[in-house]
């Protein structure tokens, strides 16, 4: 209070310098944001648009219609059917454990259904529906209409599901869809299995799921905080997966399925032309049908463990020992390595000997069947011929020029699962047992005995060989893919052909021979022949669990069969084949008796329509 | 009757432009930054006619207080202003006691309204500290800074205790504007920043957990971009997709699909910034720039200390309100709720904002006339 007088003037001009001061450090404050806003708006506008549209637009994939599956005439295999299931949204259910619990007293809701519901809730968000149960039948349709106010979120909700209509005839070559499981899951483009809830488990679909699948579409959608979605930006609708036309001829599959009457096995059917498998039957099958919309444990655990392993694809994985199948393999052999020559005989007197060994090796016929040429041989399916030519030509030599055939290796068709067999081969048996290869072992090799494991496939596929005069088709199923049903079939380009094994055409000859005299002679199938239009050639099988010599050979046995096989080689017309059949079986009496009946039943219904343009043309549904 | 009337109105009409009781400009640009708040509410609320009608009347509401307070006189506004600073302090004592509001005591309910003391405090704090330095020797010594320290302080950290710190700062920012352009010494600013600056941490230790986090965030949003970080990341995103030209009018995705929060209250600049781009930001920006101008050259035409240092401090304060919240949508400060003033919808703010207009008003409205 010492200068109570104040100085206007001095306050008001202090005042305003202040103001001004204040005036400039608030528009540099205001810059400095200014600036702020200039750096985001400019500097970083193109990663915030980013963001911004990251936040706003949803990518909502929608699963393209499988594609179908028809044998080479148009027969459809593979279908999709419409049919109803049940959809959850969870977040308009309350009390979701309790739902399930009421729900499970309308209709049926097996443990599975409901973890496979609780995984799936995990990932989606709560607005999002999410299939409950699968293949609703009317019954339970009707069922739950009655009671649907009790289960608000719970809805019935139509779609395509997976039909195959011949059911267990094609279970193990179509195969079958089911849904997409953890595992499954890890290994799929996300983005592309964004909507799908079934993929290709086995078989065909399994193989070619790529072009069943088709490509998704999707909508653009716009969500918002809560990813509810508010409109659609863009849609762009889902390319339908690509049809199949196999070149199996589905009538030739019913048949040879009848005729099989049950007994366990697996019949192929080849075109030698081209390597197009006309059949492929295994049995005992099962509906694939089944497991579609997600088998019950009980059902699959029942075919998982039955014993005949009705889930195998005996085909393309049964384990099958030869037998005297390959006899006309190795006689050819014998002619092309320059071992033999076609009127070499061989005195069979029922039991051969190694030179210096005392073991005796036995035909199949007590006192054996005396003089025989390689003709006979092949006709009487004489043993001692193919042990002293298998002796005579060495493990090395047998196993390369038996390879030639395709044996010992996958024969690469478009199936996925397929077995190697076993080739008995030097380096199979060091790698193997660690041993080396005993002259013994490669003696009852050429009887088609001792390590030999074949696939009916392999044996088919050499048969087909033997019928093209030494050319090999890649065996294969598919025949022609649609890219939509207007669209034409284009067919799949066949791989190139290998030039013929055989080097001296000449040789082909006294095989086919014996091979016709087989069927039509005084051969062991003697009369299959009868009443056919063409010639058959043929050749039978009949695999022992153990070899007949006394000595003990049982303990290196333990890759064959459980049982006694049959089996049955085929191929017709026999100077210029355009089928070749083998027919095995697990059980039987003979090749001959039990085998060869059924080659000739596919052969009957085959041969029909042989070389009928219609049919063979067909690949138009 | 009907011409006594239409005769007085042009009188009226006629004074009102020859002697206008309020300052023009600082009026235009008023109704054009509230015109600007509507249509961007609009836009924010989504098409929420309800809301911006709500917002208008509050306007309405706002400008005759507004036009009421510009016909009170500075000198009985001074006189005044021991008892309203009084009342104030009463007011937030009496909220700290019995307050009622969402998890902050900031609301007394007067039964027919509910009414906010601290909106009050944003005039009469800033009233009271003119009315204390208009009777001290300026520039004001320590003895005066101290008595100004407690006017400033007591107030201030009865809301800080609200908790409502946006508000506390609006307050205190106002007192010490009002300190400033008395012309306190630059080595005593000097003093006193470098003390504030160096109590800074002690800060944290009386901050609330939400506070620090706020904190936390501002350092680093994208350590918990869901949780804490989620304001100041939408809005960052949402100021930067705009770009220079905006996504236009009511196309502003972040707020119209609710990424961002609170889009038509404390973050609607992120909506303005998102759908107008950098262009209309530094329009609006030099909107808010020409009122504090316009306010301060009201103030330095002012005839005594007491409307020259409210009338300065109003000024002053209101840009605070920018620069929080424009630093806040931004992250270029830390969240603080303080609106966008005028824009931002809300009634309370709005309306002592205009009243502070207003007080600017009275004090044009009663100027020196004669330059010297």
């Amino acid at each position: 209070m010492r200068q109570r007088i104040k100085d206007v003037q001095h306050e008001s001009a202090r005042f305003r310098s202040r103001a001004i001061v204040g005036f400039l450090l608030i528009a540099a404050a205001l810059s400095v944001l200014g600036l702020r806003f200039a750096y985001l708006q400019i500097d970083r506008h193109q990663e915030f648009s980013a963001r911004s549209d990251q936040n706003r637009i949803s990518v909502r994939r929608i699963a393209p219609t499988r594609g179908l599956i028809f044998d080479r005439n148009g027969v459809l295999l593979a279908d999709n059917i419409a049919a109803f299931r049940l959809e959850v949204i969870p977040e308009q259910v309350k009390d979701m454990p309790r739902m399930l619990a009421e729900l499970g007293g309308v209709l049926a809701l097996s443990d599975d259904d409901v973890e496979r519901f609780n995984a799936l809730r995990k990932t989606k968000h709560g607005f999002e529906s999410i299939p409950l149960r699968f293949k609703l039948s009317e019954d339970e349709i009707a069922r739950f209409s009655i009671e649907r106010w009790r289960f608000p979120g719970v809805d019935v909700v139509p779609y395509l599901t997976r039909f195959y209509p011949r059911s267990d005839e094609f279970a193990h070559l179509v195969g079958y869809v089911g849904r997409i499981d953890a595992a499954d899951a890890e290994k799929l483009d996300a983005v592309r299995y964004a909507g799908t809830t079934h993929i290709g488990k086995t078989g065909i679909e399994r193989s070619y799921e790529n072009d069943l699948h088709g490509e998704p579409g999707y909508d653009l959608v716009e969500v918002n905080v809560d990813k509810h979605p508010l409109r659609v930006i863009e849609h762009v609708p889902p390319t339908p997966g690509k049809n199949l036309y196999l070149s199996i001829d589905s009538r030739l599959q019913h048949v040879t399925m009848e005729a099989f009457e049950g007994r366990a096995g697996a019949s192929v059917a080849i075109d030698p032309r081209n390597g197009e498998v006309l059949a492929m039957v295994c049995v005992p099958s099962f509906d694939p049908n089944l497991f579609v919309n997600g088998i019950g444990k009980v059902d699959y655990a029942t075919l998982l463990n039955a014993p005949e392993r009705p889930l195998l694809n005996r085909a393309i994985a049964g384990a099958y020992t030869p037998g005297s199948t390959v006899k006309p393999y190795l006689g050819l052999g014998g002619l092309e390595l320059g071992l033999r020559r076609p009127s070499d005989t061989v005195f069979s007197t029922g039991e051969f000997f190694i030179p210096g060994q005392s073991r005796a090796y036995r035909d199949d016929k007590k006192g054996g069947h005396g003089r025989v040429d390689l003709v006979q041989a092949i006709a009487q399916s004489v043993n001692t011929y193919f042990y002293s030519l298998a002796f005579d030509m060495g493990i090395d030599r047998f196993s390369s020029w038996m390879g030639k055939f395709g044996f010992g290796k996958p024969t690469g068709i478009d199936l996925i699962g397929e077995s190697a067999g076993v080739l008995p081969s030097r380096e199979w048996k060091r790698g193997r047992f660690n041993q080396p290869f005993y002259p013994g072992e490669t003696v009852i090799a050429g009887i088609g005995q001792g390590y030999w494991v074949i696939t009916p496939l392999q044996l088919a596929q050499a048969a087909s060989i033997m019928a093209a005069k030494g050319v090999r088709h890649p065996p294969h199923l598919v025949r022609a893919i649609q890219d939509g049903l207007n669209a034409t079939p284009m067919p799949v380009p066949l791989p190139k052909a290998d030039p013929s094994i055989i080097r001296n055409p000449e040789n082909w000859g006294p095989v086919e021979q014996g091979m016709i005299a087989v069927v039509n002679g005084g051969g062991t199938a003697s009369g299959l022949g009868k009443e056919f239009p063409y010639v058959i050639a043929g050749k039978t099988g009949t695999a022992e669990r153990f070899s007949r010599s006394d000595e003990g050979w049982q303990n290196i046995m333990d890759v064959a069969v459980e049982r006694h096989e049959v089996l049955f080689e085929a191929f017709t017309p026999a100077d210029d084949a355009r089928i070749a059949v083998i027919v095995a079986l697990e059980a039987g009496h003979t090749g001959a008796h039990d085998a060869a009946p059924i080659a000739r039943k596919l052969l009957d219904t085959w041969v029909k329509d042989d070389d009928n343009p219609a049919a063979v043309a067909g690949a138009s549904p | 009757m009907t011409y006594n009337l239409l005769l007085r109105l042009q009188l009226w009409a006629v004074r009102a432009i020859r002697r206008p009781h309020y300052d023009l400009p600082l009026l235009g640009a008023l109704l054009l930054l509230a015109t600007t708040g509507l249509v961007t509410l609009y836009s924010a609320s989504d098409l929420d006619r309800h809301l911006v009608l709500n917002q208008a009347a509050r306007f309405v509401l706002g400008t005759i207080l507004m036009f009421a307070i510009a016909r009170i006189p500075p000198q009985v506004l001074r006189n005044w202003t021991p008892y309203l600073y009084a009342a104030t302090l009463f007011l937030l004592v009496t909220v700290a006691i019995l307050g009622q509001g969402r998890g902050a005591n900031r609301w007394l309910n007067l039964g027919f309204m509910r009414f906010q003391p601290s909106e009050l405090a944003k005039l009469t704090l800033p009233m009271m500290v003119a009315w204390f330095l208009h009777a001290r020797e300026l520039p004001p010594r320590w003895i005066t800074l101290a008595a100004v320290g407690v006017l400033i302080g007591a107030p201030a950290l009865l809301i800080a205790k609200q908790p409502d710190l946006g508000t506390a700062l609006l307050v205190a920012a106002s007192g010490v504007f009002a300190v400033f352009l008395s012309g306190l010494a630059w080595w005593r600013i000097g003093l006193i920043v470098g003390a504030a600056a160096a109590a800074a941490p002690m800060a944290w230790h009386f901050m609330h957990e939400y506070q620090r986090n706020r904190l936390r965030m501002f350092m680093d949003p994208e350590s918990d971009p869901l949780g804490n970080g989620w304001h100041i990341i939408q809005s960052e995103i949402a100021v930067g997709s705009g770009g220079v030209f905006g996504k236009g009018w009511h196309n502003g995705t972040q707020s119209r699909l609710e990424f961002l929060p609170e889009h038509t209250t404390d973050f609607v600049f992120a909506v303005f910034s998102e759908e107008w781009g950098l262009i209309g930001v530094l329009a609006l920006l030099a909107l808010y720039l020409f009122i504090v101008g316009r306010g301060l050259m009201i103030a330095a035409s002012a005839r005594d200390t007491y409307s020259r240092l409210l009338a300065g401090a109003i000024s002053m304060a209101f840009f605070v309100y920018v620069m929080v919240n424009g630093g806040m949508i931004t992250g270029l400060l830390p969240v603080v709720g303080v609106p966008l003033p005028l824009i931002s919808y809300g009634g309370t703010s709005a309306v002592s904002l205009l009243a502070g207009f207003g007080v600017l008003m009275s004090i044009h409205a009663h100027r020196r006339l004669l330059p010297r």
